[in-house]
Parts: structure tokens; C-alpha cells; sequence
């Protein structure tokens, strides 16, 4: 187990090495100047400052020695100062990195719960009502852009039926109020966003469990549990759910990438203040230490949820606790 | 999952319903909402509306523009320019104090202006400033190389914010200064806490130097990208005030709220110029006849009426027209097809040309909008326009600045005085590659440069105005820009609000005086 667990780790640590480097010629390909972007936010520029802001930043160093500076920095846990706004790029990271975990760790639970309870209702009856309408459900979310759905639901619960905050993560005018206030605020503005970025993930994990319970279902000790007569409640949830889950999770860890990038999106719909909404004004403004330094950190984020997963794997199933 | 969701909405409105009017009866607070990101708070080293807004609270400055163009007492209580234009004197109020206690010096006024000449993009503000004199704690002299017409206007606060020495002048780099995020100021409010790209939060200053004020506990300056959202939180009321809008949905949908004003007043200081740039050194375009022609084929009215349903202004000239210093008189090209062939065949065009129009990205209404438009208008005399979409600003600026570009859609900011935001773009000894919002269009014109020199040093305002006049004719006449409109920047705030900023340089005023009425 502890071996597994190194490897593990030493791989996520080469992956880490191998994101960073691919990020930063990646972003370097791409065309435009951040002295420029930097000059036209002060209000443009004489030739003289253009070329002290690119000393200021570096960016008059050859690429591969831009490189080599900036793992050196990442290795000591610096990530460098913003282009654009006058900070470090981990403190701005800081003030964004809480809000995004809780939007994908709600949108996770929401999609898991919500999806493996749906999947299970539709696996008893595979035939049903319920059955039929989950797979539409599930077709439709799974086909639908998570922006469009992010916009339908402003313009529902905008304009016909105000119910929902529709952006921000918190009222402003209430950032005095008791932390319980301030709490339940935050969760009423947490419910559009959240179900937004799980409503695709929703839809799979229904469609996943409905599959792997019909499977399980159709098992022999299901049938031996119920010709015990053990009550039908226990032979879903107990027995055979166990059993199902095992491909959920699976996929759970491997969506976590997919549900960070999806928050990108979502956030930038919702105004969240998370860094998928920092990465995307970062790119727009060239800002490459901050693009970086989000990018570092959602792969960061995408490894160690991997490597939970295949933890967590092993101690739901026992037959792969022995070998490697 | 309903039943909680109840609950939680039942007590956030508990909460906005108890917090809401004890808040507003004590000064209360004012929540702006703003589409414009600001990079730091330090208007010093930084020019726009984003950092304005924020630094103009922060900060104090020596002198301050009501609605008139008048220069008011602010951090100096009186002023005089010496017979010769050479000095100004600032006397300043006695017992000011910064944020954190501070006297506020002569010393630091200096300090200020010198940091703000050598570190603020807009040079010619204080490029004139050779040396200033603190003869004693309240007395500041500014001894200039030439008479400088506009240096009282760049004492504003928008342009001139007081820092304290003893923390910016610490050696330390003042464009990427930590203090820039974290500033120590001078104004009617202190930092509390700044979210960058999210949230300013700005405490009132209980020590202000100006007795009584500010009236308002608190400003939150609240930063919401996405326009609709932020129509929307002026619609429930999550947000008071909305400076700086320009579409004219937006405009039209919040007048029809009825707990909102919109005001137009607020933007002459700014006079932010909606315009079409010519390359003049493109061969098509080097003929003064080719862009005439393209001035008498387009329709100004027809853009700002209906293309921008009536918000906003035409704009004739160089200088914005509410200035003072607007020529009236000026060519204002109404559409004549006619002529416009006409002068397109005299210049060896009879057959047409094809042109290339770029825009710089931002509100579609007032640049891709009026850019299709002149596709179909150009076409009537013979030119076949094809519209250049740029993804992103760096792209546009890298094409503008580059001089790779025949036509480009603009906004160009006045600043209020003509040797801050104007002389740049007609001056051909600014004609510099590679930096955007210079003389990008590669104009030259001897007279201009002498015009515009001339009234750089001209002390005496009617002579002065008489130089600009005789500028805005000339250029008026060769075209190197079609002026369109003055982009319609509109102020929306809550009805209550009392002496909402109508100054010249509306909400990059301290706010000092804003309060919540009944």
C-alpha cells in the first residue's frame, strides 16, 4: 500500500513537471504581448516604457531561459507576480481557490447523489416511466453546453421567477451580517451555479448506475437475497448498490478534471468569484504568471483526486488490496 | 431540498430586511457596480476609469472641478500662478492628515506630483514641471520650464492624487509599488479591503480635513463583468449606483426602473471620443480627397440615432463638445453621396478601392455595430469594406500600434484638457510604432504642430481657444480622424441617493458629499 502510494505520487510529481512545461510554451505560442495589454490598461505607452515593462516582467530573456527561471520559482513555491494586477499570483490564487473547491465539491456531490439515486430508481424497472425519462434526462443534460444551460436558468430565475441569486457568490450588503446569515446566503447563491456545472455529470452518473445496477441486479445473490426475503430496500441500497458503485467512483475521480474545466465556464456565467473566472480574464489579458499559476493549480487538484480515487478504489474493493 | 432552500431564502430576506435600514440610517452604504477591472488603486502611476474611481476616494489632491471648469479648493485652500506663468503656488489647508495619521505635507505634494510625472502614462500632464520648492510644511511652489495652460486641470484628483512620501517613497519601484493595492491615502475614504478583479471595500475617514464629510459610511465599488448581471443587481437593488454605461439597452431598460435615475452629466472632463482613424500613410488613404469622401458618406445622425437609439452624441471635432474649447464653426461633413463619388473620382478612384476596418474590441454597439454599418454605407461610393474582427485588445492594439491597419474604429479619451488627451493624436512628432493612442493615423501637418504648441503655453484662455479653433478647422478639414460620437456614458443610481458627483469629472470625484436621503 505505502509503495503504491509513493509511485503514485511520484508519478503525479513528473505529470505536475510535465504540465508546467507544456503550459508554459503553450501559452507562450499563443499571439500577443502582455506589455502591450499592460500599456493599454494604463493608458498607453512611449516605446521606453513598453520596454521597461517587458524588462520589468522578463520577457526580454530568451524562452528557454524563461522556462528554466520560472520552474526554478514554482520549485520554491513562488509563482511569480501577476502582470496585471499589482500581487503575487498565489495570493490571488488564495482569494479564489476556497470558492471554486466549493462550487466543484457541491456540483461533485450534487451529480453523484443526485445521478446514482435516479439511476438506481430507473434500474428497478428498466422499462418504466421513470426508467424511459431518466434516459432522456440524462441524454439531454449530457448533450446540452453547460454555458446555454447557465443562461436559461439566469434568464428563468432573473425574470420569471426570482427566486435564486443569479450572480456573485455572496450579497454584498450583508458581508457584516452573523456568519450563519452569511452562510445561508452564500448556499442561496451557491444552488444555480452548483446545479449548472452538475446537471452534465447528472445525467451521466445516471446513466452509469442505471447500467451497472442492471447489471448487479440481475446477479445471483440479488436473487438469492431475495429469496431470503430480505426487503427490497436493503437488496438495492445494501447489496447490490455496493457492488454498482464501484464504477461511479471510478469515474467520480476521473470527472474531477472535467468538472474543474466545466467550472471555468460556470463561473464566468455566475460571476464566481473562483479561478476558472480568474483564468479566463487572465488569458484575455495576457496575463501568463496567473494563467500559470491556475493552471498549476487545477492540475494540482485533477492529480491528487486521482490518486484519492485510486485509494479510495482499493479500500471499496477488496480484491484489489493485495497485489499492485 | 425545497423546504431548505425556503428557509434559506426566508433568511437572507430577514437579514437584507433587518441589515438594509439600519445601514442607510447612519451614512450608510454605497455598493457601485463597475465593469472595469482596476490593475491597483494608485491613480498615480495609472491612468483609466477602473483605477479612478477607487483612487479618486483614496487619495486627495490639491485642487478639485465642479460642473463649471472651475478649479475649487481641495487639499490647497488658495493658489496663484506668478505674471510670468513660470510658478504656482499651492497654499495648503492646515491640519490634513493621512490614513494612518500623518501630517500631509508640502513635502508630499511634491513628492506626488514628481512621482505622478515621471511614473503616469500621460506625460504631457506635468512634462513641464522642472522642480518644486517646500519654502515651509504648507506651501508648495512649481517652478515650470514654459507657461503650462493645463497644469491647474492636472491637479485634479483624478490626475494629481496626494500620496504619503514616508510610504511610496521608499525606494521601491512606484508603478509596481505593494502600497499600490494596499494604499495609504489622503481622501474622504480609507481602504478596507481590496478583492482584485471582485471587490473594493472603501470605510468612511473619520479624520477627513473637510469638516462634516464624507457624508456615506462606506462605498463598495463591486466588480460585475457580465453586463446583464449587473443590470440585474441594479434592478433588485444589490447594487446602488452604475457609472460608466454606454449600451443603449442598458440605458433604456434602467430607466424604466422605477427606483433608478440616469443621468448623461458626469463625462466632460473624460470626453471620451467615439471615432474612426485613418492610416494616413496607406496609399488609399493619403489623399486628404479618399477620406473626405468617406466623411461625407457616412451618416453621423443615423448612427447615434438609430444605431445607438438616441443615447448618445455626435461628435464633430477633436475636442469633446462639451468643452469649453469646442469650435462650433468646424465642417461637419452632412452626407452628400454625391460629392463624396464625386471627390472619390477627382482622386483617382472612380472605379472604387477596397478598404480594410478594424475595431477595438468593446461595447459592439460603439465599435462592430457602426463598423458593419460603414460596410454597407462605403459601398454606395464605390468602396468595399471588409471588417476586421480582432479576438481580443492586444491584437487590435498590436495591429494599431504596429500601423498595420487602413481604418480603425476608436475610443480616445480627452481628459479633459486639449495638451492631455488631444495634442497626442494630431502631433507628428508622436507619430511613434508600436504605441497605441498616439498618433497612430501618421498625421502630419506643419500648422497643426505649431497651433497645438503654441497653445500648450498660451496662459490667456480666449487666446488659447483661439488657437484650438484655428487647429480644429485644419484638421476638421483633413480628416485624419472622422469623429462619430461621444460614447454615451450614462450614470444610473438609486433615487435616494443625494449629490450623486455632476462635476466635470462625475464619479472620479471624491464622494464626499453623497449621502442617502429619504
Amino acid at each position: 500500500m505505502t509503495s503504491f502510494l509513493i509511485r503514485r505520487l511520484v508519478y503525479g510529481a513528473l505529470l505536475m513537471l510535465g504540465v508546467v512545461v507544456l503550459n508554459f510554451l503553450l501559452i507562450r505560442m499563443a499571439p500577443g504581448d502582455p506589455a502591450v495589454v499592460i500599456a493599454g490598461e494604463m493608458g498607453g505607452a512611449s516605446e521606453e516604457m513598453l520596454a521597461a515593462i517587458r524588462q520589468d516582467y522578463g520577457l526580454t530573456e530568451p524562452l528557454i531561459v524563461q522556462l528554466g527561471i520560472y520552474l526554478g520559482n514554482v520549485l520554491r513555491g513562488d509563482l511569480g507576480q501577476s502582470f496585471f494586477f499589482n500581487q503575487s499570483v498565489v495570493s490571488l490564487i488564495a482569494q479564489r481557490i476556497g470558492p471554486t473547491i466549493l462550487l466543484v465539491l457541491s456540483a461533485q456531490v450534487l451529480s453523484i447523489v443526485i445521478g446514482t439515486a435516479l439511476g438506481v430508481l430507473a434500474a428497478r424497472k428498466p422499462s418504466g416511466l421513470l426508467s424511459g425519462l431518466v434516459s432522456v434526462f440524462a441524454t439531454i443534460g449530457y448533450a446540452v453546453p453547460v454555458f446555454w444551460t447557465g443562461i436559461m436558468l439566469i434568464i428563468l430565475f432573473a425574470s420569471v421567477l426570482p427566486v435564486f441569486p443569479v450572480e456573485g457568490m455572496a450579497s454584498i450588503k450583508l458581508r457584516d451580517a452573523p456568519w450563519i446569515i452569511r452562510a445561508a446566503d452564500i448556499a442561496h447563491h451557491l444552488v444555480l451555479p452548483a446545479f449548472t456545472l452538475a446537471i452534465i455529470y447528472l445525467a451521466q452518473y445516471a446513466r452509469l448506475s442505471r447500467a451497472s445496477m442492471m447489471e448487479v441486479l440481475g446477479a445471483d445473490y440479488i436473487r438469492t437475497a431475495r429469496a431470503k426475503g430480505t426487503p427490497e430496500r436493503t437488496v438495492l441500497f445494501h447489496h447490490a448498490l455496493r457492488n454498482a458503485a464501484l464504477p461511479i467512483l471510478t469515474v467520480a475521480g476521473l470527472q474531477f478534471g472535467n468538472l474543474i474545466s466545466g467550472a471555468l465556464l460556470v463561473e464566468t456565467v455566475f460571476n464566481w468569484p473562483g479561478m476558472g473566472r480568474l483564468a479566463f480574464d487572465s488569458i484575455l489579458r495576457r496575463d501568463y504568471p496567473t494563467i500559470m499559476g491556475v493552471l498549476f493549480f487545477a492540475s494540482a487538484m485533477v492529480v491528487v483526486a486521482n490518486i484519492l480515487t485510486d485509494l479510495s478504489y482499493r479500500l471499496a474493493d477488496p480484491r484489489l488490496r493485495g497485489g499492485a | 431540498m425545497s423546504y431548505f432552500m425556503r428557509a434559506v431564502k426566508a433568511a437572507v430576506l430577514c437579514a437584507t430586511a433587518l441589515t438594509a435600514p439600519i445601514a442607510h440610517a447612519d451614512g450608510g452604504t454605497l455598493v457601485i457596480a463597475s465593469t472595469q477591472v482596476p490593475r491597483h488603486l494608485n491613480g498615480s502611476v495609472q491612468s483609466g476609469l477602473a483605477t479612478g474611481l477607487p483612487s479618486t476616494q483614496i487619495f486627495a489632491s490639491p485642487l478639485r472641478y465642479d460642473e463649471t471648469w472651475e478649479p475649487q479648493p481641495y487639499l490647497a485652500e488658495s493658489w496663484e500662478t506668478s505674471e510670468d506663468g513660470l510658478s504656482v503656488t499651492l497654499n495648503l489647508v492646515e491640519g490634513a492628515t493621512f490614513h494612518d495619521g500623518q501630517p500631509i505635507t508640502s513635502e508630499d505634494v511634491a513628492f506626488s506630483i514628481m512621482n505622478t510625472r515621471d511614473h503616469h502614462p500621460f506625460k504631457s500632464m506635468f512634462a513641464p514641471v522642472e522642480t518644486i520648492d517646500t519654502p515651509d510644511a504648507q506651501t508648495v511652489v512649481i517652478h515650470l520650464s514654459q507657461p503650462h495652460p493645463a497644469l491647474l486641470l492636472a491637479l485634479s484628483p483624478a490626475l494629481a492624487p496626494v500620496l504619503p512620501k514616508h510610504v511610496f517613497g521608499d525606494g521601491q519601484d512606484p508603478k509596481s509599488h505593494p502600497a499600490n493595492s494596499a494604499p495609504v491615502g489622503s481622501g474622504p475614504f480609507m481602504l478596507d479591503e481590496f478583492t482584485p478583479g471582485e471587490a473594493i471595500v472603501l470605510k468612511k475617514n473619520p479624520n477627513f480635513f473637510m469638516e462634516g464629510r464624507p457624508k456615506l459610511d462606506e462605498i463598495i465599488v463591486r466588480i460585475i463583468k457580465d453586463s446583464s448581471a449587473l443590470l440585474i443587481a441594479m434592478e433588485n437593488g444589490e447594487a446602488d449606483m452604475y457609472p460608466f454605461m454606454a449600451g443603449s439597452q442598458e440605458i433604456r431598460r434602467l430607466e424604466k426602473v422605477d427606483h433608478l435615475a440616469i443621468t448623461s452629466e458626469g463625462y466632460a472632463g473624460i470626453g471620451p471620443i467615439n471615432w474612426l482613424a485613418f492610416n494616413t500613410a496607406s496609399p488609399k488613404l493619403s489623399d486628404v480627397r479618399v477620406r473626405q469622401a468617406i466623411a461625407y458618406a457616412v451618416d453621423r445622425g443615423f448612427i447615434t440615432k438609430a444605431l445607438h437609439r438616441g443615447v448618445s452624441k455626435p461628435q464633430r471635432g477633436p475636442i469633446i463638445e462639451s468643452s469649453p474649447f469646442f469650435d462650433e464653426t468646424i465642417p461637419e461633413y452632412k452626407v452628400d453621396l454625391d460629392k463624396a463619388r464625386a471627390l472619390m473620382a477627382e482622386a483617382g478612384f472612380a472605379d472604387g478601392m477596397e478598404l480594410t476596418v478594424d475595431y477595438i474590441p468593446g461595447p459592439k454597439e460603439q465599435q462592430q455595430t457602426v463598423a458593419e454599418y460603414l460596410k454597407s454605407q462605403l459601398k454606395k461610393i464605390g468602396i468595399e469594406v471588409t471588417v476586421r474582427a480582432a479576438p481580443d485588445f492586444p491584437t487590435w492594439a498590436g495591429r494599431v500600434g504596429g500601423h498595420d491597419f487602413e481604418l480603425t474604429m476608436d475610443v480616445v479619451f480627452n481628459w479633459g484638457d486639449p495638451v492631455i488627451g488631444v495634442h497626442r493624436t494630431y502631433l507628428s512628432d508622436n507619430i511613434r510604432q508600436g504605441v497605441i493612442w498616439s498618433n497612430t493615423q501618421s498625421y502630419s501637418n506643419a500648422r497643426v504642430d505649431e497651433l497645438l504648441n503654441a497653445a500648450a503655453v498660451e496662459m490667456d484662455e480666449a487666446k488659447r481657444a483661439e488657437l484650438y479653433a484655428e487647429f480644429q478647422q485644419i484638421v476638421a478639414t483633413d480628416v485624419p480622424v472622422y469623429w462619430i460620437n461621444a460614447l454615451p456614458y450614462h450614470t444610473a443610481y438609486d433615487k435616494r441617493l443625494q449629490n450623486v458627483p455632476n462635476g466635470i469629472w462625475g464619479t472620479l470625484h471624491p464622494m464626499d458629499m453623497v449621502s442617502w436621503g429619504e
